[in-house]
C-alpha cells in the first residue's frame, strides 16, 4: 500500500510516481500538495537542525534587546518578558509565549536530531513513530517567525521614546528563523515513514 | 464534476492521519490501528463538525472581552493608562504610523474574525450538504490554517514591551486581562482549524453521484 496515497484534503486516491528534480505532486481534484521531491532530505534537514540548535543556544544566552532612556539602560533576554508576565499574574500567557517561542522550537530540533542522526548511520531510532508523530503535532505551535514580527512592531512602538540597542541574540534569532524554515521545508516526512516501514 | 475520482473511503481504505499510509479499514475497532506507525485510524476526523462548532463559538465569546478589556496598562510617573487593541490601532493612526496600525489591525482584529467567519461558513455549507465550489472552499480552509498563527503578534508585542519598559517609577507596562482572552481566542481558533476535516467538503460530491 506504499505506492498509493490519498489526498489529505479531499480523500482522492493517487498512484505515487517518481518526480523530476524539485517537482511537486498536487491532488488532481482539489489541488492540495501531495508530496514533493526533496533531494538529500535527510542530510540537509540534519544539518539545519544542528545549525538551529547552535543558534538557539546563542539566542537564549546573550542579551536580546537593550533600552536606553537618559542614563538608564535595561538589558533583556528572551526569557525576561516571559518571567515578567509570570510575576504580573499572567501565568497562562507566560506559558503560552514560553511554549511557542522557546520550548516547541527547541523540542522540535531535538526530536529531529533524535530521528535523523541514527538514520544517517543506517540505524533505526527507538520509538521513531511516537517521536515523529509528536514532532508533527507540535508543528502549528512553533511561532518564531510571528515573534519576529512582534519584535519589529515593538521596536517601532518604542522608537519614539527611547534608544533601542540590539544585542547579539537578535542576530542569532534572525538567522534561526530562516534555519528553522529551511529545516521544515527540507524535511521529507514520507521518506522517513517509508524507511520506517521498510525496516520494521 | 465527473466520476473518475475514487476516494479512499469509497475504496474501503483509510489514510493514516499520521504517516499517510493507506490501510484497509477493519470492521472491528481494535483493527483500526495503522500497521506502519501505530496511530489510531479514522476515515474522517472524529466528531469534526460538533467539535469545530464548539470551538468556534467559544472563540467568538472570548473575542468580545479580548477586544473590550485593556491589553496593556502603561504606568508612567504615577499615572496609569490602559489600552485596548483598537485604541492602540487608533493611537498609531493618529501618530502617523499607519503601517504598524495596519499590521496590528490585521493580525489582532481582522484575522481572528475572518478565520471564525470562514470556519462558520464551511461548517454551515458542509451541514447543508452544499456542492457549491468545493475547490474554492478547500482553498478557504487552507487560508484559515495558515493565517491563524499570525494573530499571536500582539501577545508577543506585549511580552517584549513588558520586558523592556521596566524603568522603576519612570515607566512600566503591565499586561491587561484582554491579553489573556486574546491568547485564548488565538489558541482556540488554531484548534478549531485543526478539528475541521476538509474532506467533509468533498463527501457531498460523492453522495450526489452514488
Amino acid at each position: 500500500m506504499d505506492s498509493i496515497i490519498s489526498c489529505h484534503e479531499c480523500d482522492v486516491i493517487h498512484r505515487i510516481k517518481a518526480l523530476p528534480g524539485k517537482g511537486t505532486a498536487h491532488c488532481i481534484r482539489c489541488g492540495a500538495v501531495l508530496y514533493k521531491h526533496k533531494p538529500n532530505s535527510l542530510d540537509r534537514t540534519l544539518a539545519f537542525a544542528v545549525a538551529g540548535l547552535i543558534l538557539f543556544i546563542l539566542a537564549n544566552s546573550f542579551p536580546f534587546l537593550g533600552l536606553k532612556i537618559g542614563s538608564q539602560v535595561r538589558e533583556t533576554s528572551l526569557i525576561t518578558g516571559i518571567y515578567e508576565l509570570y510575576i504580573q499574574g499572567m501565568q497562562v500567557i507566560a506559558i503560552l509565549v514560553l511554549l511557542t517561542t522557546v520550548l516547541v522550537p527547541f523540542t522540535q530540533m531535538l526530536c529531529l536530531l533524535y530521528i535523523l542522526l541514527p538514520l544517517k548511520f543506517h540505524r533505526l531510532p527507538k520509538g521513531l513513530p511516537r517521536v515523529f508523530r509528536f514532532f508533527n503535532n507540535m508543528g502549528p505551535w512553533g511561532m518564531m517567525e510571528v515573534f519576529m514580527v512582534g519584535i519589529l512592531v515593538s521596536l517601532v512602538k518604542l522608537a519614539g521614546m527611547a534608544k533601542i540597542i540590539p544585542g547579539i541574540s537578535v542576530y542569532a534569532f534572525l538567522t534561526l528563523i530562516f534555519v528553522l524554515a529551511a529545516m521544515t521545508v527540507s524535511l521529507d516526512s514520507h521518506l522517513i515513514w517509508h524507511i520506517w516501514g521498510e525496516n520494521q | 464534476m465527473n466520476h473518475e475520482f475514487t476516494t479512499a473511503k469509497a475504496a474501503g481504505l483509510i489514510s493514516c492521519h499520521s504517516c499517510h499510509l493507506l490501510c484497509e479499514s477493519g470492521k472491528r475497532f481494535v483493527e483500526r490501528v495503522c500497521p506502519r506507525c501505530g496511530a489510531q485510524l479514522h476515515d474522517r476526523k472524529p466528531n469534526s463538525i460538533a467539535r469545530t462548532w464548539a470551538l468556534v463559538l467559544a472563540a467568538f465569546i472570548f473575542y468580545i472581552p479580548a477586544n473590550v478589556l485593556p491589553i496593556t496598562t502603561v504606568i508612567s510617573l504615577g499615572k496609569a493608562q490602559s489600552d485596548t487593541i483598537m485604541s492602540g490601532v487608533i493611537y498609531f493612526i493618529h501618530t502617523g504610523m499607519w503601517p504598524i496600525a495596519l499590521v496590528i489591525f490585521l493580525a489582532s482584529v481582522f484575522i481572528p474574525l475572518l478565520k471564525l467567519l470562514i470556519l462558520m461558513f464551511l461548517l454551515v455549507s458542509v451541514q447543508r450538504k452544499s456542492s457549491w465550489r468545493p475547490q474554492e472552499r478547500t482553498r478557504l480552509y487552507r487560508i484559515t490554517e495558515i493565517i491563524g498563527r499570525w494573530s499571536m503578534v500582539d501577545i508577543f508585542v506585549v511580552t517584549i514591551l513588558v520586558a523592556l519598559v521596566h524603568l522603576g517609577g519612570l515607566a512600566t507596562i503591565h499586561a491587561g486581562p484582554g491579553a489573556l482572552f486574546f491568547g485564548a481566542v488565538v489558541v482556540i481558533t488554531i484548534f478549531a482549524a485543526m478539528t475541521f476535516d476538509p474532506r467533509l467538503i468533498w463527501d457531498t460530491e460523492e453522495a450526489t453521484y452514488e
